[in-house]
Formats: C-alpha cells, sequence, structure tokens
C-alpha cells in the first residue's frame, strides 16, 4: 500500500457529497475516476484525510439533451461518452477529442468530469470546454452555480472550484447540424498528453462562417479560447479563409512554456503549422461535399 | 483511516474480507487473495501490467480502490484457462504468435484482449491494436502482440 492513509466515504446523493466536503474544511478530496488521483495518492503527492467516492452517485452519470444544449453528468465514464449516440450526432468533435484522453484501459474508469476539474493545461476536454463555449455545473451546501468554462480555468491545474464545491455536469451549447468539427493533436505516442493541441467548431450560413469557438491545449497555462482567430473567421466565405493568416493570430492568444517534453519555440512552430493544417483540411473536406 | 467490508468475486469464488481504505485492488488481489498473476509495476497506470476485467471492462487494478470494487464481478489472468488446463482463445493465440518473452506485462495484455474479444460484440482489428497503447512491454517489440491481436480480430470464435 502506498498512500497515506485515509478515510474513504461513498455518498449516494449531492447533497450528501457536498455536505461531506463542507464539514472536511479542505481535508475532504474528491474521488471520481481515480485515473490522475489515484497516482497522486500513491506518490503521496495528494494526502486527503477523508476521500468522497462520487461514482456511486446516479445522479452525476449520463447525457442529455436539453434545449440549453448537451449536457455530460461529472461523472460519466470516459468509455461511456465515447460511445454515445447523441454526442456522437451532435457534439462530434468531442467524441473524437476522447479517443485521445489517455488508453482505451484508462477511459473505461476515467470520468469526463474528473478530466474537466483537473484543468491539466494539456488535456482534451477542458479545451473541448472552452472553445465550443460550454459552462460547468457546480454544488455546494452554499448553493448551486454555473461558471463559463473560460473562466472556470486559472491555472495549470487551478480553477476557480473551492475546496467545498462538486462539480456535477458539463453543459455544451449546441451547435447546428452540419457544422465543421476540427480536432488536432501531437502527442509523443498514442495516448500520452498531447505537446500541442487544437479544436474548434464552425457553424455555416448560406456557404459563409456564422459561428466559430477556436481553442488550444498544451499551449499555455490553461486551455486558450483563440477569440481574434473567431472573430476573423466570422462572414467569411469558406474559399476565402487564409488559413495561414487565421493560425497566425490563434498563435498570438497563446503564451507556450518550455518543458522537458518541447520547448516554447517548438510549441509555437508546430502549433502554428497544426491549426493550420487542421483549419485548411476542415474547408477543403466541406466545399468538396 | 477507515477499514471497510467488502464482497466481491474472483474468478467465479466469492472472498469477503476487510480492507483498509488505502488498499488498491491490485494490492488486494495479490497480496490478500493469492491472485499473483496480477502484476504491478508502476503502480501510478502507465504500464498497464495490472489490467484486470471488473464488470466485463479492462481497468487498471492498481488505480481502483479494494473497496470500490465491493459486489463487482473480477477476472484476473488465473480465471481464464479451463480447469483441465485448455487455454483461454487469448493465451493460445498468444502463445503461438510469441507474444511474449519475460511474461511480465503479459497478464496485463491477455486482459485487455480477453475484455475486447470475449463479449457479445467482439471489437474491431483497430480497436484491438489501438487498446495495446495502453501496455508497455519491454522485451518483445511487440509484433509478436501485435499478431496475436490481428489473429484475434481475424478469427471467428476466438
Ligand atoms: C496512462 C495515463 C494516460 C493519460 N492520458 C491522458 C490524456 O492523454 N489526456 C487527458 O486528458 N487525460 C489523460 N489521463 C488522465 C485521465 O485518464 C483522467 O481520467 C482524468 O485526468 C481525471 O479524471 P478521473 O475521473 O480519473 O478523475 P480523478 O483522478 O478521480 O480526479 C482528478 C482530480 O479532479 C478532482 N475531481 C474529479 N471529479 C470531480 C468533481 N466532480 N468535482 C470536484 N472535483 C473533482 C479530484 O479530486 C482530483 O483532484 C491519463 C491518465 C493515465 C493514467
Ligand atoms: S501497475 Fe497499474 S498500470 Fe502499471
Ligand atoms: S514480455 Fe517482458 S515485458 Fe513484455
Amino acid at each position: 500500500m502506498k498512500p497515506a492513509p485515509f478515510d474513504y466515504v461513498a455518498p449516494t446523493s449531492v447533497e450528501e457529497a457536498c455536505k461531506v466536503l463542507a464539514e472536511a474544511g479542505g481535508g475532504a478530496t474528491v474521488l471520481a475516476g481515480g485515473q490522475t488521483l489515484m497516482p497522486l495518492l500513491n506518490l503521496r503527492m495528494s494526502q486527503p484525510f477523508v476521500l468522497v467516492d462520487i461514482n456511486k452517485i446516479p445522479e452525476l452519470s449520463g447525457i442529455s439533451r436539453s434545449e440549453n444544449g448537451i449536457r455530460i453528468g461529472a461523472a460519466t465514464r470516459q468509455c461511456d461518452a465515447l460511445s454515445n449516440a447523441l454526442l456522437a450526432a451532435e457534439l462530434p468533435v468531442l467524441v473524437e477529442a476522447l479517443r485521445h484522453v489517455g488508453h482505451h484501459q484508462t477511459r473505461n474508469r476515467g470520468t469526463v468530469g474528473g478530466s474537466i476539474t483537473l484543468g491539466e493545461p494539456a488535456a482534451e476536454q477542458p479545451a473541448c470546454a472552452v472553445a465550443l463555449g460550454a459552462s460547468i455545473e457546480i454544488a455546494s451546501v452554499r448553493g448551486r452555480r454555473s461558471v463559463a468554462a473560460t473562466e472556470f480555468y486559472v491555472g495549470p491545474f487551478m480553477t476557480v472550484l473551492e475546496p467545498d464545491e462538486l462539480v456535477t455536469g458539463i453543459t455544451f451549447p449546441h451547435w447546428p447540424s452540419g457544422h465543421i468539427t476540427l480536432f488536432r493533436e501531437l502527442a509523443q505516442r498514442p495516448g500520452d498528453f498531447a505537446l500541442v493541441g487544437m479544436v474548434g467548431a464552425l457553424a455555416l450560413e448560406g456557404g459563409s462562417i456564422t459561428r466559430a469557438g477556436l481553442g488550444w491545449f498544451g499551449m499555455g497555462g490553461t486551455p486558450i479560447r483563440a477569440r481574434a482567430a473567431e472573430a476573423a473567421l466570422l462572414g467569411q466565405a469558406l474559399d476565402s479563409v487564409n488559413a495561414d493568416a487565421i493560425a497566425e493570430l490563434a498563435l498570438s492568444e497563446c503564451a507556450p512554456f518550455d518543458d522537458h517534453h518541447a520547448s516554447a519555440e517548438y510549441r509555437r512552430t508546430v502549433g502554428r503549422r497544426l491549426f493550420a493544417k487542421a483549419l485548411r483540411e476542415a474547408l477543403t473536406v466541406r466545399e468538396a461535399a | 483511516m477507515s477499514e471497510h467490508r467488502v464482497n466481491l468475486t474472483i474468478n467465479g469464488r466469492r472472498h469477503a474480507a476487510t480492507v483498509e481504505a488505502r488498499m488498491s485492488l491490485g494490492d488486494y488481489l495479490r497480496d490478500e487473495a493469492g491472485y499473483t498473476g496480477v502484476h504491478l509495476g508502476c503502480e501510478h497506470g502507465v504500464c498497464g501490467a495490472c489490467t484486470v476485467i471488473v464488470d466485463d471492462r479492462a481497468v487498471r487494478s492498481c488505480l481502483i480502490l479494494a473497496v470500490q470494487a465491493d459486489g463487482a464481478e473480477v477476472t484476473t489472468a488465473e480465471g481464464l484457462a479451463d480447469s483441465d488446463g485448455t487455454l483461454h482463445p487469448v493465451q493460445q493465440v498468444m502463445r503461438e504468435e510469441h507474444a511474449l518473452q519475460c511474461g511480465f506485462c503479459t497478464p496485463g495484455i491477455v486482459m485487455t484482449l480477453a475484455a475486447l474479444t470475449g463479449g457479445q460484440d467482439k471489437a474491431d482489428e483497430a480497436t484491438l491494436m489501438n487498446s495495446l497503447s495502453g501496455h508497455i512491454c519491454r522485451c518483445t517489440g511487440y509484433q509478436g502482440i501485435r499478431r496475436a491481436a490481428r489473429r484475434l480480430a481475424a478469427e471467428p470464435g476466438t
């Protein structure tokens, strides 16, 4: 046994879980899929007094559609989201992104909400949430609130979540049927965290772009929304888009850093090309269709 | 530090135990229940050697707590072959294709492939090949393992 000792509770409702979190006064940690937390416990980088296992709370899993958008319960397993027909039909980019989250075996356990909450800057799902305009639902004994994904992340592994708060779900706004999806990442091996990646969606009307959601991962301390690039695309006809110029704009909004996997300069160089290529290919495929 | 009563089924046999909250399922299977076919390598989810089947899905036993497996049905490498020694199709194909050398990574790989080929809807070749990314093998160079996975996808009845 590697972790430091802790207590374990498995509440069956959100209210009960929030109560435990509040009473622990910061000494409790939520256990979702455990695919990040268990390694941290084994390395003793995390030493909570009590683990609050949310896997037995029915309200936290499942994917549903409402007029506000598509809601994914926080404890929905990545493998279940990956094979979900609603997501495949309405948010295919999310499914594409999920294919790159870890491995078959970690997706069998890891949750969508765990990845969203962790805020790893190179992770795919937080970038999807930021790029596509999702909002994150949060509960605590103090009540419920909802935070835009763009406001949720404040730094590497840092979010606005308070120690007594629980993420209950993520709601993605609707994107019109037939929207263009973009996804591309570069990782050292399949299943590794990306060195650089981009994700996005474009909605069209009469051949020109009416709505754009674009984001980066691995290109700074948080997932980044490429707002200048989005603005530049609006109103443009597909065949008039200059992908290199848009990629350059998107790059101007990043602040990649050096780490032992790659330098900031490498990330910028690869990021620029990867972004332009993803955009160019998506537009060409659509024009040809 | 809390202790918990757990009841689970391992390879068809019922087990009951009291476990410390911090005990992983991998540690429980190996050290308490005696299923030493569960190999613990990295204990942080990277190597895949500890992979077992929990309720029909291949998962890392180093990343689940034993207490979380309460009520679950667990299969380890020991649970695959018939009692007369006849190998499970995955084991047989891995053997024929020389998919192992030292054997440290093998139980994990066998469990992943067994989970993906054992059910009603057998996974296709792409899924099987992709699932191998979750396993590190230091010996074989992977080609034998890939051949075995390809055969499992192609051959009916395996
Ligand atoms: C080998 C390997 C490769 C991986 N590769 C990738 C990859 O390429 N891309 C990627 O994105 N991820 C990757 N991951 C991590 C991914 O598998 C995890 O699933 C994910 O990061 C965390 O989700 P989880 O459900 O496992 O959360 P946990 O590990 O259970 O929790 C993670 C953190 O979030 C907190 N938390 C979780 N859920 C909630 C909630 N609802 N409310 C409040 N707090 C919460 C926990 O307290 C903890 O601090 C990898 C993991 C492994 C082991
Ligand atoms: S020991 Fe579990 S993945 Fe390495
Ligand atoms: S056979 Fe030795 S690690 Fe794979």
